[in-house]
């Protein structure tokens, strides 16, 4: 769905990650089939499927996982303490998923320069790298990235509004 | 005999012109041969895109240059009428005003009937005679004279091929210009800018009022911070089809592009260095906004601002010595300066709180920019050397100022009707034009140079 939005270098791009995640996809296949010729193995499968099961918790809605958003006040750039809980949940994933990686997409309200706006969605989006990272995950693992002002998810001129798109936004590998 | 070798200048700088010229066409084939790769944007992009813009004069200078362009003799011949376009570029001017001649028809090498054009109240008069030349070649000779001091202001000789009339009319409209105001003109050269139209952004390039745009890439994504290189051949921009903002060069002529910025992180607002050897432009590879000077053939960034806070939006003076850019440093951004290498920056702004998105006039003298004013986003005009600085627009959400390759006039970004719209401003704040498009959005002007 997301692929037809792109054209060719994301194409490519995205090929890329989801021919990744296909593979992923037979790794776990794989596993399946020594489980078959060997009974007594049965149990050194469960890390693949409780990986499954950690994965499903990034969409299941009672899964803190499942939260990806990140507000942030006006002018400003910490994580507030409301939303520590969220960013620890995360961080620890991250850190039990060693071979996951989130990209994460800062934001900025639509008020003034595209290029400062994109500049002040990269500190969100760095703030919440480095509260991943003090929950455990490594640096290699996240991308932080800036669309500062350029994919409001509100468009009206309202304070309302703005607060919305004043938002860093976890995204893991094949998500984007 | 004076007259005879600006000819020959002017005959040799117009070789180059050609390719400029080629250029749309090529851009336009370029185009074409991307789109198989367009996915499913090729069922969009069958449908041509209506995002020509129109303009409009909303202000004038304070007393308009009256001039009479004439027919000119053979002109039936040419494939478009050059006479009709040199009229429209100087009355989108805001500076001139054209006097009604009727079916008047002044060959070059006749002397005006000065009287007559004086009664009618022609400051000045566009003599011209066009022929075919064979080859498929046309030439066209033009002069002005002054009505009221009756005196030859000079000529000058055009050769070019059909597709290159406009480029020719635009020239032509442009030694008006340089003529009666001592002040090169700007219509030959051109725009780019970006039109978003639902989910859809187009990269456009256009002639400097906005006509005959031609698509330079599309995309679903963003598309910001367009920036020309100095021969007009290349366009820089950052696109956001990746997810996260990369920073691309795109060759206009063929349409080929390549990544000049893919690092971990963010990659943006790119410019060019004066030799066109470099590109400026800001990443966050080490953790917050910083300026870095990368190859324009790609290859690896040089640190030049050493910061703890953003310091983005990096512009060269046009000697090549300095760069200019924003910096939050003094706790709200703010516009500074710091040589081209790198090294100590010294602050230019010190009105309001937030000062952003410097660009430098062509002889270096003055900046133009985005300060805050009471909560509006206006752009603001620095003298460097005296200091003074007026606001010159009235609007709340200007962006992104850009001068014309002349440094009389500032194309913008602003709003009109709740819609994108671009503006463009004579730097004593008299002359305003309007460049909208129907149903979209337009923003990101970047004014592009004269065609050497």
């Amino acid at each position: 769905m997301n692929m037809k939005k792109l054209i060719t270098p994301a194409v490519l791009c995205l090929g890329l990650i989801l021919s990744a995640c296909s593979s992923t996809g037979s790794v776990e296949e794989g596993a399946g089939k020594v489980e078959d010729r060997n009974a007594g193995a049965v149990k050194t499968v469960t890390p693949p499927s409780s990986r499954s099961q950690a994965l499903a918790a990034l969409h299941d809605p009672n899964s803190p996982l499942s939260k990806r958003s990140i507000y942030f006040d006006f002018d400003s750039y910490v994580v507030k303490p409301e939303f520590q809980s969220l960013v620890q949940a995360h961080g620890r994933f991250l850190a039990q998923n060693p071979d996951l990686k989130v990209l994460i997409q800062g934001n900025a309200d639509e008020r003034g320069s595209r290029e400062y706006n994109l500049a002040l969605g990269q500190k969100r989006a760095e703030a919440v790298k480095n509260a991943l990272m003090t929950f455990g995950a490594r640096e290699d693992q996240v991308e932080a990235v800036s669309l500062g002002k350029e994919k409001p998810v509100c468009t009206e001129k309202t304070e309302e509004c703005y607060a919305k798109n004043r938002r860093a936004d976890i995204l893991y590998s094949g998500e984007f | 005999m004076r007259c005879h070798q600006r000819n020959f200048v002017q005959n040799f700088r117009f070789s180059t012109t050609s390719s400029v010229i080629t250029m749309h066409g090529l851009a336009h084939r370029a185009f074409h041969r991307f789109l198989p790769f367009m996915v499913a944007l090729a069922a969009l992009a069958a449908l041509p895109v209506r995002a020509q813009l129109t303009v409009e004069i909303t202000g004038a200078g304070g007393r308009l240059i009256p001039v009479a362009i004439p027919y000119l003799a053979g002109e039936e011949a040419l494939p478009t009428p050059i006479s009709q376009i040199v009229s429209q570029d100087l009355a989108k001017s805001g500076i001139f005003q054209l006097v009604d001649v009727g079916l008047m028809r002044l060959p070059e090498d006749q002397i005006p009937d000065y009287a007559n054009l004086a009664s009618r109240g022609a400051d000045a008069v566009l003599a011209g005679t066009a022929t075919a030349i064979g080859t498929g070649q046309y030439e066209v000779r033009v002069r002005v004279f002054d009505t009221r001091r009756q005196a030859d202001l000079g000529g000058i000789l055009y050769r070019f091929t059909p597709s290159q009339t406009r480029a020719t009319a635009h020239r032509i409209a442009d030694f008006v210009y340089e003529k009666l105001t001592g002040v090169p003109g700007y219509f030959a050269s051109r725009l780019a800018y970006v039109v978003k139209q639902g989910s859809r952004y187009e990269l456009r390039i256009s002639e400097a009022d906005g006509s005959n745009s031609v698509p330079a890439l599309i995309s679903q994504e963003p598309i910001i911070s367009p920036a020309w290189s100095p021969d007009g051949t290349k366009v820089a921009y950052v696109s956001f089809e990746a997810k996260k903002p990369v920073v691309y060069v795109h060759e206009l002529a063929t349409g080929q592009r390549r990544v000049v910025a893919n690092f971990k992180g963010s990659n943006s607002a790119p410019a060019f260095s004066p030799d066109g050897q470099s590109i400026a432009l800001a990443l966050t590879r080490d953790g917050i906004s910083q300026i870095y000077l990368v190859p324009v053939s790609g290859g690896a960034p040089v640190r030049l601002s050493r910061s703890n806070a953003i310091d983005t939006e990096p512009v060269f003076s046009p000697d090549g010595r300095y760069i200019y850019f924003t910096s939050d440093r003094g706790g709200s951004p703010q516009i500074y300066r710091m040589p081209a290498s790198g090294g100590a920056a010294e602050r230019v702004t010190f009105e309001g709180e937030y000062n952003v998105s410097p660009d430098i006039s062509p002889d270096g003298k003055l900046l133009a920019f985005v300060t805050r004013n009471q909560g509006r986003y206006q752009v603001a005009l620095l003298d460097l050397q005296t200091r003074q600085q007026i606001i010159l627009s009235d609007s709340t959400r200007d962006e992104s100022p850009s001068f014309a390759p002349n440094g009389r006039m500032i194309v913008y970004a602003s709003e009109s009707g709740g819609r994108g719209t671009l503006f463009a401003v004579s730097t004593d704040g008299k002359v305003r034009l309007r460049l909208s498009a129907e149903g979209a959005d337009v923003r990101e002007p970047a004014w592009g140079p004269l065609p050497r």
